[in-house]
């Protein structure tokens, strides 16, 4: 494992207005980050600096040893990068715009044509390739916007919203190339889906207002949620006071939440205390009160409630 | 290099891929012949030359240029494709040539088009061919000269209406600095020397003296330093404003 990017202290100002304030971390070989935050966070702002399409106001990234602030085009040799929104020539075809980005980038003869069957047979772009790009579905622009980034085989993969506008079937084949990809790659990938944490990531890194807030695995992450280890029991309505009554005085619980009733069923939900492992005594008190359970399982920690409690925000403010 | 190709490569098949090239190509020749043989007067003149031809092309290029530089920049950074161009491994001057380059080598096109006039001169008496000559190269220059104006102009602006409008007017400025209304204008308060400076930023007064035959090679330089200006000061502009 080798660190591929590092990003030192990274800082952008627009006059008065702080967008990316001194962030810094770094991505090895093989890892997926995933790049979280509210909206306006400053996600695309830090890529744009990575990519050297912004140059920081303070501070620097390093890909593969090069300096952004020092070395750009070096650096863009080394990094493909999907920009948000994936913007596009519409008057293209797609295979158009591959052969012009192979030429920038000083791709000819045999590697040429293999990297772009290669990128064209990845993303499934077959049926699309003469098309006009203008006249493609959202899917498939962003397809393309991909084939371009993974075109030269970069050690550094750089994906703002990879998968944003994209149907279920379409985020999943986008997520398994992530997947296939990052074994000899460091992957970048910012999202506001936090089960796209779930699904790709091996790290998360979350800024809010500018500042890095948080940096760690998906599963360090839910360890912060209120309901890491929180007992969910789904039992008949009519038990629900003698459920209460019945875990009433178990030390490690902070509380009980009554939540959605639906129909006859009702859902309780058993929150510990500082995340303590208290399944085992919830289950026995239950057993031994003969509450009929029909369902009961332990909470793995939710993400966006992480989420909202690192990056400060209130629900309306996380899309 | 092979970079800047590249980009002139994809920007030229981009004009082709559109209904622009075609009618700017339609309009510049119907014009370019209107303008010659209807208030130029190319038969009643009675002359082998083609003086009344190129004597037009300053006033086609004022507003024909404007709007093939008018996008150059505009566009990338409104569909926000400046962002996949500038990460790319190329510098900002590679992009800037490249573009403009591919849009020159369009007039150039277009300006080569005209040929049949050419030719008709050459049936209809025996012109100083090497005069018609360094008249299209003049002419190529000026339309060079007016493109770096109009690319510099639509890099300060995502819409392209602003840059055609912005750049038009400043192509009609630098043509007029030479002619009576902003010379007088000067005249009564500014030295010789200012007038003078004044007249000789004029394309007309360059233009002129080239397609009249008369050869200085400062009048060449001049017209390829404006192309040269304007790019630098366009490099610039991009670096400042790509990502706003």
């Amino acid at each position: 494992m080798s660190t591929m990017l590092e990003i030192q202290g990274l800082t952008k100002s627009f006059g008065p207005f702080t967008a990316v304030d001194d962030v810094s971390f770094s991505v090895e070989s093989g890892e997926v980050l995933g790049f979280l935050g509210p909206n306006g966070a400053g996600k695309s702002t830090t890529m744009k600096m990575v990519t050297g399409f912004l140059s920081p106001t303070a501070g620097t990234a390093v890909v593969c040893g090069k300096d952004v602030t020092r070395d750009p085009i070096a650096v863009k040799r080394h990094i493909g990068y999907l920009p948000e929104g994936a913007p596009l020539y519409d008057d293209m075809t797609p295979a158009g715009l591959l052969s012009f980005v192979s030429d920038v980038r000083g791709l000819s003869g045999a590697a040429r044509s293999t990297a772009i069957d290669h990128a064209v047979s990845r993303l499934q772009l077959d049926e699309v390739y003469n098309q006009q790009i203008g006249t493609l579905s959202k899917g498939f622009k962003r397809r393309v916007g991909l084939s371009q980034a993974i075109l030269h085989d970069p050690d550094v993969l750089i994906l703002d919203e990879p998968t944003d506008g994209l149907d279920p079937n379409q985020k999943h084949q986008v997520r398994e190339l992530i997947g296939e990809m990052s074994k000899d790659k460091a992957i970048v990938i910012s999202t506001h889906l936090l089960e796209e944490v779930d699904a790709v990531c091996s790290r998360a890194v979350v800024i809010a207002r500018g500042k890095k807030v948080a940096d760690g695995t998906p599963a360090d992450l839910e360890r912060q949620s209120t309901y890491y280890n929180a007992v969910s029991i789904r039992v008949h309505s009519d038990h629900v006071d003698s459920v209460q009554a019945a875990l009433d005085g178990i030390g490690d619980v902070d509380r009980i939440e009554t939540a959605d009733t639906d129909g006859e069923i009702a859902h309780v939900i058993v929150v510990a205390k500082s995340g303590a492992a208290i399944v085992e005594t919830v289950n026995a008190r239950m057993r031994e009160k003969g509450i009929p359970i029909e369902q009961l399982y332990v909470e793995r920690g939710r993400l966006d409630d992480v989420f909202r409690q690192i990056t400060g925000g209130r629900q309306g403010e996380i899309s | 290099m092979s970079k800047a190709i590249a980009i002139s490569r994809r920007e030229l098949v981009a004009y082709f891929s559109t209904p622009l090239a075609y009618v700017f190509i339609v309009i510049f020749l119907a014009l370019a012949g209107a303008t010659t043989f209807y208030f130029g007067g190319f038969f009643q003149r009675g002359q082998a030359d083609l003086q009344s031809f190129f004597s037009f092309h300053p006033w086609l290029y004022l507003f024909l240029i404007p709007a093939v530089g008018m996008r150059l920049w505009a566009e990338e950074r409104k569909s926000g494709t400046i962002e996949l161009l500038m990460t790319l491994p190329v510098s900002t001057t590679q992009a800037v040539v490249g573009k403009f380059v591919a849009a020159w080598l369009f007039t150039g096109i277009a300006l080569a088009l005209t040929f049949p006039i050419w030719i008709t001169v050459n049936m209809l008496g025996s012109p100083d061919n090497g005069v018609i000559f360094a008249g299209y190269v003049a002419s190529f220059l000026m339309a060079g000269a007016f493109l770096a104006i109009g690319s510099f102009v639509s890099a300060l602006t995502r819409n392209q209406v602003i840059a055609f409008v912005i750049s038009a007017a400043a192509c009609f400025i630098f043509m007029m600095s030479g002619l009576e209304p902003v010379q007088s204008a000067f005249r009564g308060w500014a030295s010789a020397f200012v007038v003078d400076l004044v007249a000789s930023l004029s394309f007309l007064t360059h233009f002129d003296a080239i397609t009249r035959g008369v050869f200085d090679l400062r009048d060449f330089i001049y017209l390829s330093s404006v192309i040269g200006v304007f790019l630098f000061a366009n490099v610039v502009v991009v670096d400042l404003k790509k990502g706003s």
